[in-house]
């Protein structure tokens, strides 16, 4: 870190500042927000529900970009197999993907919160043992977890969040273990307990929102992940439902067209896939350098 | 030191008891695997023969050690549609995915080492940052859509490569191989490539990591102040050292590139154990998923524990340390 003289916190105002003044990070902001605005403004922006069978027309399928249905309606990103306008669908995939992402993120972060609290807490051998699973976990690698996990509770949005969190809690705890642990030590958490505050307070009213900088970073981090690997096992046929196609099951239903030169049908949605990840990973980047935890 | 390897053996099966307790209640619990035994017009006689036959009638725990004790004896069960034994199909697929992940590891270590050391040695240099960037862009990607990409350019634009099946193989008595033919190498390459990547990010930050830490060591100074030649420095000494971690990661990660075998052989219609893996879900294969999963878990225990005792043999203070870091 170049910067390691700078001070670890600042004013809100200080630290949106130094957050904007790198352009790959606003760009990644922009673009972020962007998919968000569309994904979850899907029914209202895109041209067709998908998945209304009454909307979509067999005859349409396979259409290159920019041709013309019988009604007159322009696919702009062309269609699918079953005739389904690719910039729908792919609306309703990112909505789907991001979901995915920001739950199974949310509820990994506040489990692994809890459990790295608790082992930071009560230290002694609720902390080793807890550790000790914790190292079990991350020991696993996490598509294997995730594999194993899908292949026993099949598909399912729920699922998939179920086998995300799963694999991601153990980052979580091992983080805010290592932070409240540091934190923990230092002069106003004496101070608080000098005052006679009681212990679940100080935990909770003082050690956690010192952790929060560090949490963030590490759940923006997570998230990216959690997105990619869905989309992964989505591919495979293992995460989401056929019902709720993401964006890596719309690439999968597209791998079957590639060979005969159709393109669009994988590459479109892959390329929205990139850019999510891509952006996560810098806003990520970003809020680390800025933050600057000691993780 | 054995008091170390016992503790270490202890944890493994303790692990792999959970593993098979965690498949076996997952897979034969949930769900009822009668359905895919009966007809449509099985009436309640025939369906008791079935579940008598599976063993279902007996209490779960009894299931569950008949289970243990099939699986010690090497009886994975059959598999519903190839009507061979589970084990038996998992042996005939594992050497192509054990070559595509050896592939794959050689491609990572003779590609991934020299970027890292190179960044590790000009940090600051736009090299170093090329060097970086491409690591981080192979550790955040998807690896199936660096595959479909790869598929899309030299496949089916340029028409360079293939992009389904393993190629010429060449038989070596116990195993088919595909690594001794110039077919098979073409079939090979973007496969392994591909599934190289992840492993190939990790070199590249543990070389580049272990190069500046190690640079500024004693022994390196004392090394360069004695006049050995900056080719020997680097060869010898350096690269020793920073040797170690690297072999460690990779060889915890082999059963993580494993199970992302999985998603390559699918992109790739690669004939190994993961490509069996997807095609037995799809039929709803349950035994011969229940034997993937076990042998992969006991592949990557038993991998786990091979590192551990090798690392302790040659790290005296891991053992001493008690317990792993």
């Amino acid at each position: 870190m170049s910067t390691a003289t700078a001070p670890a916190a600042g004013s809100a105002r200080d630290l949106t500042r130094r957050f904007l003044s790198d352009p790959g990070a606003v760009i990644a902001l922009v673009v972020f927000t962007g998919f968000c605005i569309a994904g979850f403004g899907a029914p209202w922006i895109a041209p067709q529900n998908p998945y209304d069978l009454r909307q979509v027309d067999i005859l349409d399928s396979l259409m290159a970009p920019g041709s013309e249905s019988f009604t007159g309606m322009t696919y702009w990103l062309g269609t699918d197999g079953q005739g389904r306008d690719m910039l729908s669908a792919m609306l309703y995939g990112i909505r789907i993907s991001l979901v995915v992402g920001l739950a199974s993120g949310l509820l990994a972060l506040a489990f692994g919160t809890v459990v790295g609290l608790i082992a930071a807490y009560r230290r002694g051998w609720v902390d080793t043992v807890l550790m000790r699973i914790v190292d079990l976990q991350l020991s696993f690698p996490t598509i294997l977890v995730a594999l194993i996990l899908l292949v026993i509770l099949g598909r399912g949005v729920d699922k998939i969040i179920f086998a995300l969190v799963v694999v991601q809690w153990a980052y979580f705890a091992r983080t805010v273990r290592g932070v409240a642990l540091v934190e923990g030590a230092r002069d106003y958490v004496e101070a608080a307990r000098g005052l006679r505050l009681g212990g679940i307070r100080i935990l909770l009213g003082h050690i956690l929102p010192n952790c929060l900088p560090t949490m963030l970073v590490v759940a923006t981090m997570q998230m990216a992940m959690a997105i990619s690997l869905e989309a992964t096992l989505s591919f495979l046929g293992l995460g989401l439902p056929p019902t709720r196609p993401s964006l890596g099951l719309l690439i999968a239903n597209g791998f079957d067209y590639l060979q005969s030169g159709r393109y669009w049908i994988s590459v479109l949605p892959g390329l929205v896939l990139l850019a999510i990840i891509i952006s996560v990973n810098l806003l990520g980047d970003r809020l680390r350098d800025v933050l600057n935890p000691r993780l | 030191m054995a008091e170390y390897i016992i503790r270490r053996v202890l944890q493994a099966l303790l692990v792999l008891t959970v593993m098979t307790l965690l498949v076996f209640f997952g897979v034969n619990v949930i769900g009822n695997p009668v359905y895919i035994f009966a007809s449509s017009e099985c009436d309640q006689a025939c369906l008791s023969a079935i579940i008598a036959d599976l063993g279902l009638d007996q209490p779960i725990w009894r299931q569950y050690l008949t289970f243990v004790g099939n699986l010690a004896q090497g009886d994975m069960g059959k598999s519903f549609t190839h009507g061979v034994p589970a084990l038996h199909l998992i042996f005939e697929r594992l050497p192509a995915t054990l070559e595509l992940a050896f592939a794959a590891l050689v491609l990572a270590l003779v590609v991934g080492l020299p970027m890292g050391i190179y960044a590790g040695l000009r940090p600051d240099g736009w090299g170093a940052k090329l060097v970086m960037s491409f690591s981080m862009v192979a550790f955040s990607l998807p690896v199936f859509w660096i595959g479909i990409i790869m598929i899309l350019t030299f496949s089916v634009q340029l028409g360079w490569m293939p992009s389904v099946g393993r190629g010429d193989t060449v038989d070596l008595g116990f195993v088919e191989t595909s690594l001794l033919t110039l077919d098979g190498l073409h079939h090979l390459a973007m496969p392994a490539f591909t599934l190289s990547l992840i492993m190939m990010a990790m070199v590249i930050r543990l070389a580049r990591a272990g190069m500046r830490e190690v640079m500024f060591t004693d022994y390196i100074k004392f090394a360069r102040a004695n006049g050995v030649p900056e080719r020997r420095v680097l060869g010898a000494h350096a690269l020793k050292n920073i040797l170690i971690p690297i072999v460690t990661v990779l060889g915890m990660e082999f059963g993580g590139v494993i199970a992302f075998a999985v998603v390559v052989e699918s992109i790739f219609s690669w004939p190994g154990v993961g490509k069996m893996l997807i095609d037995a879900i799809a039929v709803l294969d349950r035994p011969l998923i229940v034997a993937y999963l076990i042998c992969v878990v006991f592949m990557f225990v038993t991998l786990n524990l091979l590192v551990d005792i090798l690392y302790s043999l040659l790290d005296p203070r891991i053992r001493l340390g008690g317990g792993r870091a």
